[in-house]
């Protein structure tokens, strides 16, 4: 199960979107679907956290504020499984382009600025298929502070890190902790290839690049080419 | 010296919890491990009553007990709507709140923790579902590595019998999952087989005490209160093995 690192077989493309909240990431990954879509492309989209198998728990949980550092990397690895089983896997084996906001890296980011051995999150999710691309959209912690308030009243418990208490003040609390986030981000920039992209530049600007990083990309897919022969030629091998 | 417990230097089986203190952990934790049908919460039940009566403190913990996630674990068993990663996780997720918000508080008040099951449960269920054992085994790395394992061994006869006798056999229990097509009876026996032999594979890598579950209840606990007895480092005469309902009369008081 070292899938994470090798490049998986299936015909279809997986591009993940990646960052902390407020960097704009999924207005990138909803821009960049919608040009993929007016080019006649298959596009599935996921995000994190929206399988039924362990939504009732995770918020329960977060409302009692129970869960610690482990139990709340493990139950978002629970449905990160699920969500990889039923709706990754099959649009990708279909020929797919899967966009995904937030994947494996996310849990890796802020498991680990929580205190989780990086080593344990990284092996917990090497069942995980690697990424065509991975966007990370890189932004300053009070830029993306400025963004949030601007869009709702309140910053969440668990968004801010106030489970780590590194400051009882929300606001302080989501600097140090988005901080540490951001810090890990780069970390495994490197070892993951992410694609940095500097998201203090306009909407426009930065979704021109990510198109063309796309493109680029795409330019081995071939939704309707020989597809059918891949598929079958995998139908035998299992991912876990 | 009976009914006091000195303190150990826990360690985790692999990568650990970084955040949590495991200096001052002073209770022991002993592990209770048998296949299902095996009598272990029975066995637990007299432990933990002749434990009090020698002045220990003693906390009780299960395999699927958690506050968190029992009820997300029955739902999806219910559905079977889990591959084997998602069941292992769910697993582990539950482990883990009992581990911090139970077990970790209970050592660390100094009270003998009596586990009904630990991590090589979740092991030797997943050998026999082949799921990758490396990742299961790095999974549970966060799990405190027990003071003492007792292994309730039994013949595949013996388990079967009274997994039927007690009614409780269920898709999982019969091990359904993984022998499509096959009648229940026989799809237990199979599964019993392979998970006994995992067990004992288990129990020679992490040397777990052996005790022959093949026997009446009495002659089990007393082997099981003369294991731990010799691990606590406490005295091996009648007046310890065998107060309360075993002495036949009143329960013995503490002695020390």
């Amino acid at each position: 199960m070292q899938q994470l690192t090798n490049p998986h077989e299936y015909p279809g493309k997986l591009i993940v979107v990646e960052g902390i909240d407020g960097s704009g990431k999924s207005t990138q990954a909803f821009l960049l679907q919608q040009w993929l879509q007016s080019k006649g492309l298959r596009v599935f989209f996921t995000e994190w956290n929206s399988s039924l198998l362990v939504k009732s728990t995770t918020k329960q949980a977060k409302k009692k504020n129970r869960l610690t550092p482990t139990t709340f990397s493990l139950l978002h690895c629970t449905d990160f499984a699920d969500r990889l089983m039923y709706r990754v896997i099959p649009p990708l084996k279909a020929g797919m382009i899967v966009i995904a906001d937030r994947y494996a890296f996310t849990a890796f980011a802020r498991d680990s600025a929580r205190g989780v051995e990086p080593q344990w999150v990284r092996q917990l999710y090497s069942f995980a298929i690697k990424p065509d691309i991975a966007f990370y959209f890189r932004v300053p912690v009070d830029i993306s502070l400025a963004r949030i308030s601007s869009a709702r009243a309140q910053l969440k418990y668990y968004e801010a890190g106030m489970d780590t208490g590194l400051s009882k003040d929300i606001n302080e609390c989501f600097r140090l902790f988005q901080g540490e986030v951001i810090r890990q981000y780069d970390l495994m920039t490197p070892e993951f290839g992410l694609q940095v992209m500097d998201a203090t530049e306009t909407i426009d600007v930065q979704q021109k690049r990510v198109r063309a990083i796309a493109q680029e990309m795409l330019a081995d897919y071939h939704p309707d080419g020989n597809n059918r022969k891949q598929t079958r030629a995998r139908e035998g091998g299992s991912h876990v | 010296m009976s009914g006091e417990v000195t303190s150990t230097k826990k360690r985790f089986l692999g990568l650990g919890l970084p955040y949590v203190d495991q200096e001052h952990l002073l209770g022991r934790l002993i592990v209770i491990e048998g296949s299902d049908g095996v009598g272990r919460s029975t066995q637990i039940r007299m432990l933990r009553n002749w434990l009090e009566v020698q002045g220990a403190g003693v906390v009780e913990t299960g395999w699927t007990r958690s506050q968190l996630m029992s009820h997300t674990i029955d739902l999806a068993k219910e559905g079977h709507k889990m591959n084997n990663v998602t069941f292992n996780l769910l697993y582990a997720t539950d482990f883990a709140d009992r581990l911090e918000h139970e077990l970790i508080p209970a050592l660390r008040a100094g009270f003998i923790v009596l586990a009904d099951r630990y991590v090589y449960t979740a092991f030797a269920r997943a050998r026999v579902r082949d799921t990758a054992t490396k990742w299961l085994q790095n999974l549970y790395g966060f799990a405190l590595q027990p003071d003492l394992v007792l292994y309730l061994k039994a013949r595949v006869d013996t388990i079967v019998n009274r997994i039927l006798a007690s009614g409780e056999l269920d898709y999982w229990e019969a091990g359904m999952d993984q022998n499509p097509g096959f009648d229940p009876y026989d799809s237990l026996m199979r599964y019993q087989r392979k998970l006994l032999r995992e067990f004992g594979k288990l129990a020679k890598e992490n040397n777990f005490h052996l005790i022959n579950a093949n026997r009446n209840i009495e002659s089990i606990q007393l082997d099981l209160r003369r294991a731990i007895a010799t691990h606590l480092g406490w005295t091996l005469t009648d007046d310890v093995l065998l107060p309360n309902e075993m002495a036949g009369g009143a329960p013995a008081l503490a002695t020390a």
